[in-house]
């Protein structure tokens, strides 16, 4: 088989989502922000609304992000995406809003905004890239780094009682009201891939439903601050992060609705 | 039909939004503006003119709200007083790092700290140097009424949206809570979509097939561009320096004294003034209306042919600095001010003077 | 003309409404008016007072601390306010809110028992409306019908009905105004 024969259409059996930018991604080889931006990019394209969606980037890894998609994009201050989106959310409501935030981000600085876009309901998607460390500045300890991690500022391992305990912000999202959808995904292997993809489409939809927010972590790894190698890096949240935070869904409002 | 009712200036700043087509409100309470939201609260505006009002979680939230909403072009406003105003100075910094127009206003209240709830005017320099971090201006315009809470609305997002840049309207907690009688005029639709596509082409509402993807950040790594970003906001400050500086004068053509003073500060000059003027003290007042642009022209113009100038504060001296700049040394300047929520009198005022000027 | 009042007394006696009232039957005769309270923790109970200025010119300061005319309604607004009545000028007090009367020789001074009057209509809510009464009898310079227009633009529609009452007791106010001591000026 020559290279013009692999080229022709009838046997491309992959291609790079149309709404995938040509620029050059920053990100470590092997983190999972590629991988998610690919399935927001399908999602947004599949559903063809791409004229319609607002996307609010973070402070953190993902602070590019708005230059990977090809969408329309707000840069947030750090944390405080989800205030942005309810504004866009409000005066837009025909729009289709999401914020895509990682654990210092979403469960630290802007906790708060978290918690209030959430307990009022907004409806908007929120992509929650869960690593347990901050990736940008250097490897430091996020809220949601497990007990005994290694970082940048615990580097004899996180310790409960210097440091305090890791974070389980989506259970406790998932106790607000306002909150319809919430879920934990992965995308480590082609099935949870498909299973994440699923999960923030799901999202997407209901947002347009004004049933409340979707919420959708997504545990990942950062194999440059955790100093493994991508595979390793997968194996060790399979065996660690998963048991903290282990995957499936937590919340589907529509779901318990049909089983009343 | 012009119509003539009395309103509070806090009242006025929010019968004002509705009435002027504001998209959207966002604020968290705090004495002595709470009557803003109240009053849009009760107003209900969602369902007349489609205006959002929104009580966020914080002021931190709420100018992030503001953010969010002026990145997709809207007119968008938020008020609070000086404590609430340092937590969204942040924000303020992104807006005008993000080139977006905005209005706050800010009902100053005593400092520094939880200070007082009485009326201050301690956050001039918070305001007109800076507030956040980074090189950057915001538009400082001083209301003196409740008309002047009325009208400077509309004027504020006039300028925001001419420069793309945020407004601060810097009132105090006298003109926040005077009520006064106030003209104020039929409701002004808001802009359509299609009007919003006209005055903000780039704003992020969704990305149609045929145009590149509008992304609105401050962010950039690259140190000659954001020196150049810089640049760019030098030269928008330049002409706003050149073409928006406003300000009025009273009894100031043939005066040997001047006052100059902003807000409330400038009504009681005036007050002053007439005493003074009765003993046959030839005194005048200017009332930069514009804090940022300075009226630093007409204030060196002015001291080039007075025996002195005042600079009348709520605070321990903040403009007086910059009246000190415009005048360069053509006369002596003195400061007289009040702080803690005490406010002078004009009969304070008029022995402040005299004593700065060695007259009785 | 220009008049410049200080309202005080407790909290829930009406004050800052009655100021209102007031300077929106101003407004509705073509006058310049502020109404400036006091805004302090105190608003949340115990004393409150709000100043009215009405002129036929541009007011400049709204912020003043002589007046031509002090409406007292508790004893430390009396203790507080009387000694700052411009010489010539106008008191006018409820005898139920205080324990001493007022001392100034220089001044008229009138008092309403407005409390009566709440009582002789049956409603203890127009007690401002009859203070206000007896201060417009003293300071004739509204017509009524503007006054009538200044309630009704104060007061929501859907309490019209106390439209008529206010008005009965501003009409009783001036009826029962009394004078205690006439200026000595």
């Amino acid at each position: 088989m020559e290279s013009t024969d692999i080229k022709r259409p009838e046997n491309i059996v992959y291609r790079k989502p149309a709404l995938i930018t040509d620029t050059t991604m920053h990100y470590c080889p092997g983190c999972s922000h590629g991988t998610v931006h690919k399935l927001i990019a399908e999602v947004i394209d599949e559903m063809g609304i791409q004229d319609r969606t607002v996307g609010i980037s973070p402070v953190g890894c993902s602070v590019f992000a708005y230059n990977y998609i090809d969408i329309d994009w707000q840069e947030a201050a750090h944390g405080r995406a989800p205030a942005l989106a309810t504004a866009v959310k409000r005066l837009c409501p025909d729009k289709f809003v999401f914020t895509y935030q990682g654990d210092g981000d979403l469960a630290s600085i802007g906790a708060a905004e978290i918690i209030h876009a959430c307990s009022r309901g907004e409806n908007i998607v929120v992509i929650f890239i869960n690593n347990g460390i901050y990736g940008m500045t250097g490897g430091q300890m996020a809220p949601t780094t497990l007990l005994g991690m290694k970082t940048s500022t615990t580097p004899y391992g996180r310790d409960a009682k210097l440091n305090g305990f890791p974070l389980k912000i989506t259970e406790m999202l998932a106790e607000l009201d306002g909150t319809a959808f919430i879920t934990r995904q992965a995308v480590h292997t082609p099935a949870a891939v498909r299973k994440a993809k699923n999960a923030i489409r799901k999202g997407f939809e209901y947002s347009s439903r004004n049933i409340g927010l979707s919420f959708i972590e997504i545990v990942s790894t950062c194999n440059s601050g955790w100093k493994l190698s991508p595979v390793e890096a997968n194996r060790w949240m399979v065996e660690n992060m998963f048991a903290k935070y282990p995957l499936g869904d937590i919340k589907d409002v529509l779901k318990e609705d049909a089983g009343k | 039909m012009a119509e003539k009712i009395l309103l509070k200036g806090n009242e006025a700043i929010a019968i004002s939004a509705i009435r002027n087509g504001v998209d959207g409100f966002f604020g968290y309470p705090i004495t002595p503006q709470s009557e803003v939201m109240e009053t849009l609260m009760k107003e209900k505006p969602w369902e007349t003119t489609g205006m959002v009002v929104l009580q966020a979680e914080s002021e931190v939230a709420s100018i992030n709200m503001v953010y969010g909403g002026a990145c997709c072009g809207k007119k968008v406003m938020t008020s609070s007083s000086s404590p609430g105003i340092s937590l969204m100075s942040e924000g303020i910094s992104y807006i005008a790092g993000a080139e977006l127009p905005c209005v706050v206003v800010d009902v100053m209240r005593g400092g520094p700290g939880l200070g007082t709830i009485q009326p201050s005017q301690s956050d001039y320099s918070q305001s007109v140097k800076g507030g956040g971090h980074g090189d950057y201006h915001c538009i400082v315009i001083a209301p003196a009424s409740a008309q002047d809470m009325y009208d400077f609305v509309d004027w504020g997002f006039e300028l925001a949206f001419k420069y793309r840049n945020p407004v601060i309207i810097l009132a105090d907690g006298i003109i926040g809570q005077l009520m006064e009688k106030v003209e104020i005029h039929p409701v002004k639709p808001r802009r359509t979509d299609a009007e919003i596509l006209a005055v903000a082409p780039w704003a992020t509402t969704g990305k149609p097939a045929g145009r590149e993807r509008n992304i609105i950040t401050s962010l950039s790594l690259e140190a000659n561009t954001q020196e150049a970003f810089n640049r760019k906001l030098l030269a928008k400050y330049d002409a706003i320096r050149e073409n928006e500086v406003k300000f009025s004068e009273y009894l100031t053509e043939d005066a040997e004294y001047i006052f100059v003073a902003f807000g409330c500060s400038s009504r009681i000059c005036e007050a002053a003034t007439d005493m003074l003027r009765e003993e046959g003290i030839r005194a005048g007042v200017l009332r930069p209306i514009t804090l940022y642009p300075f009226p630093e022209k007409e204030i060196a113009r002015l001291a080039s042919k007075v025996k002195s100038m005042m600079s009348i504060e709520l605070n321990l001296g903040q403009m007086v600095e910059d009246v000190r700049l415009a005048v360069n040394g053509r006369c002596p300047v003195g400061f007289y001010g009040r702080q803690g929520g005490n406010v002078y009198t004009p009969e304070e005022i008029a022995d402040a003077f005299r004593k700065f000027n060695n007259l009785k | 003309m220009k008049e410049e009042i200080i309202i005080a007394g407790f909290g829930g006696q009406g004050v800052l409404s009655m100021g209102k009232i007031l300077a929106y039957s101003a407004i509705m005769q073509d006058l310049e008016v502020t109404w400036m309270p006091s805004y302090g923790p105190e608003m949340r109970g115990g004393t409150a007072n709000v100043c009215v200025i009405v002129s036929d010119r541009k007011i400049s300061s709204p912020i003043i601390t002589r007046y031509d005319t002090a409406v007292i309604l508790n004893q430390q607004s009396l203790d507080k306010f009387e000694q700052n009545v411009k010489p010539g000028g106008l008191l006018v007090y409820d005898p139920s809110g205080i324990t001493r009367v007022p001392e100034r020789k220089d001044i008229t001074v009138c008092s309403i028992d407005a409390i009566e009057v709440a009582a002789e209509l049956g409603n203890s809510k127009v007690y401002n409306m009859a203070v206000l009464g007896a201060y417009l009898k003293m300071r004739p310079f509204l017509n009524m019908e503007n006054v009538v227009k200044g309630l009704e633009k104060s007061i929501p529609a859907r309490y019209a009905d106390m439209i008529q009452k206010n008005r009965e007791a501003i009409e009783k106010g001036m009826e029962k105004v009394k004078i205690i001591s006439e200026s000595a000026l």
